[in-house]
């Protein structure tokens, strides 16, 4: 029993984590029809900012507290500056701006590289998410990480955060507007180039938080956004383009799924197993879980 | 046929131009080393022909050609390694981690060289059907499809590196001795090697050009930009795409069963992710869409790989990434589409001799 309980929390966190990275992706490539491949090295933006704030401020605390909107602004901004020199020339072509936004991701890793080094660099976590909580004791015992609970809470918050701007603020009807019919948008009134941008930064944004939270549970390399990214994308693939909802179930599917299957087989034999697994449900969805209805014959 | 008028003799003639340029001039004027580097770009080339047919003309962005340029490249490598073991032997990297006792049930049918030829075009044919079979007939497409198959070669490189004791994990097949017999550290065996490259690529040409050429090409150019009226004219567009996605996923293989002993070795860090995406990125730079401009773009970028990755490795990184985005943002036909607008300038300035725009004058 704690073992299924124990397999199921562990499925949890992989799927909170996905869900981080995925979210930003469910705004940018959702939302925006951009396939940015640089996201995953906005991720990695993140995680350099919470390594940096770390050497300047010694408690280890509250450089995680300050990391989290530094690395949103830091990540956000390079969004911005990204859409702003490549990707609003490219929006008509998306297959065109995954194969640009690569030739970028090349080029922020090799930075990464030359600023940091090219070895793998780790930051302290603080005291608080060292431990484990115990949730059933005895002889047999089911802990939890502290620190995947507190990737699991960021995970939420972020969610409830993104939906509520998207359903509630101005900003966030604009958002909608501009995805659903963009034409008709701008003769409304709205700059759809300015919103654009702000939501390119909102994405970017979170992925600078993913970023932040993959300090807690690993190293920080120059490669480490390439290695998150395809899971992220695959989430929303099988979610439904656009569809927060759909993301957020699926990053936990997955999550547990891949935490199962890794626990019964290997961890590589697991990733093809999920992928497979993938393939499938597309047969029965080929437009993901959720899918808005239109008329339209694609 | 037409053999012999307008634009069909040109390519013919390009076609002979290009088989002197490979089998005469390339081996005389090339020292062995550099003989060698180029048998290796020219299988990158071999994969950009694949590239072209289902990227370029049937929009098929496929990120995964790293897979089948893998499952080529292994099932040579497994029959090299079993026949340079010697009968009754296990591969040495067997022997060295004293897992397997045997020689694991999946190795056992390339101990054949037949079967392990015949594998080498027939298996990465075999996967794509299957995995095209299932995705275009529920019309998954576009960016779907690109990740969907980025995420296969993930996963097929991940595996590879975790059946350590039957892949050899991270290091791949190395240190191939033999080639049917031909031991490939003697230059003259790998002089054959390079022949026997360069003409599997003018067979590819042949057989790429003959397809887009042909009905099946104009149908493919059609699915590619209006997928939803070929299926009204009363198409499959899903037999379409999988039959350009499967000829470009054999031509991989044979690529990657090519590139084994011109190089000596395959490994997962060649078929994964970032190997796939370079396949990419060659006919992207050349011209997606033109055969000649994807062949010696790949050829090129391979070139420039090698050239400036050995002088400063982190210089040849931003460059690579800047040509991609120069090539893909500002000039999406890829250097091949230069030609086309110089011809375009010339005739427009012909016209008007007089008027030549200021700072355009060459």
């Amino acid at each position: 029993m704690t073992v299924i309980l124990g397999q199921t929390f562990t499925g949890i966190s992989i799927g909170a984590v996905l869900l981080l990275i995925a979210l930003g992706l469910s705004l940018t490539f959702g939302q925006m029809n951009v396939i940015n491949m640089a996201h995953g090295e906005f991720i990695m933006a993140g995680a350099y900012t919470t390594y940096v704030l770390q050497k300047s401020i010694s408690s280890a605390g509250i450089s995680l507290l300050v990391a989290l909107p530094v690395a949103f602004l830091v990540s956000g901004a390079l969004g911005a500056l990204l859409e702003w020199l490549l990707i609003r020339r490219l929006y008509l072509r998306p297959l065109d701006t995954l194969l640009v936004t690569w030739g970028v991701s090349l080029m922020l890793q090799q930075l990464a590289r030359d600023i940091f080094g090219a070895p793998n660099v780790q930051t302290r976590a603080p005291d608080v998410l060292t431990g484990n909580i115990t949730v059933i004791g005895g002889d047999d015992p089911l802990t939890f990480a502290n620190s995947r609970l507190f990737i699991l809470g960021l995970a939420v918050a972020a969610v409830v955060v993104l939906s509520l701007t998207l359903r509630l603020t101005s900003l966030g009807r604009r958002i909608r507007a501009v995805v659903q019919n963009r034409d008709l948008a701008e003769v409304s009134g709205i700059s759809t180039s300015t919103v654009d941008r702000t939501a390119f930064f909102i994405g970017s944004g979170l992925a600078g938080v993913a970023g932040v939270a993959l300090t807690l549970v690993g190293p920080i390399g120059p490669t480490m956004g390439t290695n998150v990214i395809i899971d992220a994308f695959l989430v929303i693939v099988v979610g439904g383009i656009g569809q927060l909802k759909g993301t957020v179930i699926v990053a936990f599917v997955l999550g547990v799924l891949q935490s199962v299957l890794e626990y019964s087989t290997t961890v590589s034999v697991a990733k093809v197993l999920v992928l497979v697994a993938i393939v499938a449900f597309l047969q029965w969805r080929p437009q993901g879980l959720y899918t808005l209805r239109t008329r339209s014959l694609v | 046929m037409n053999l012999l008028t307008g634009r069909s003799a040109r390519a013919w003639a390009g076609f002979a131009g290009a088989a002197v340029l490979l089998f005469a001039v390339a081996p005389l004027a090339l020292s062995d080393f550099r003989l060698g580097l180029l048998a290796k770009y020219l299988c990158t080339a071999m994969v950009a022909v694949g590239v072209c047919l289902a990227w370029g003309r049937g929009g098929l962005l496929t990120l995964g050609q790293g897979v089948f340029f893998g499952l080529g490249g292994y099932a040579m490598a497994m029959h090299l390694k079993i026949a340079d073991a010697g009968p009754g032997n296990l591969p040495d990297f067997m022997q060295l981690y004293g897992t397997a006792t045997e020689l694991p049930w999946w190795w056992k049918p390339f101990e054949n060289p037949l079967f392990a030829l015949a594998a080498t075009v027939l298996l990465p044919m075999a996967v794509a059907a299957l995995l095209g079979l299932f995705i275009f007939r529920r019309r998954v497409k576009g960016a779907y499809f690109a990740i969907l198959s980025q995420a296969l070669a993930a996963a097929l490189a991940i595996w590879l590196i975790g059946q350590q004791a039957t892949t050899g994990g991270t290091n791949g097949l190395t240190d191939i001795q033999g080639f049917f017999g031909y031991s490939l550290d003697d230059p003259v065996n790998q002089r054959m090697v390079y022949f026997v490259i360069a003409a599997a690529l003018l067979l590819l040409i042949v057989i790429a050009r003959q397809l887009i050429n042909s009905r099946y090409g104009e149908l493919l150019v059609a699915v590619r930009d209006s997928e939803e009226r070929v299926r009204f004219l009363g198409y499959d567009p899903a037999n379409v795409k999988l039959v350009a996605y499967v000829v470009a996923a054999g031509m991989a293989g044979l690529a990657g069963a090519l590139f084994v002993p011109a190089v000596g070795i395959i490994s997962p860090a060649l078929i994964g992710i970032v190997p796939s995406i370079e396949f990419v990125i060659g006919a992207a730079v050349g011209g997606r869409a033109s055969l000649v401009g994807a062949v010696l773009g790949a050829v090129a970028v391979a070139w420039a790989k090698t050239a400036l990755s050995e002088e400063f490795p982190a210089a040849w990184t931003y460059f690579q990434g800047l040509l991609f985005i120069v090539a893909l943002a500002f000039l999406p036909g890829g250097l091949a589409s230069l030609a086309v607008l110089v011809r375009r300038r010339k005739a427009t300035t012909e016209k008007k001799p007089t008027v030549v725009p200021v700072g355009e004058a060459a």
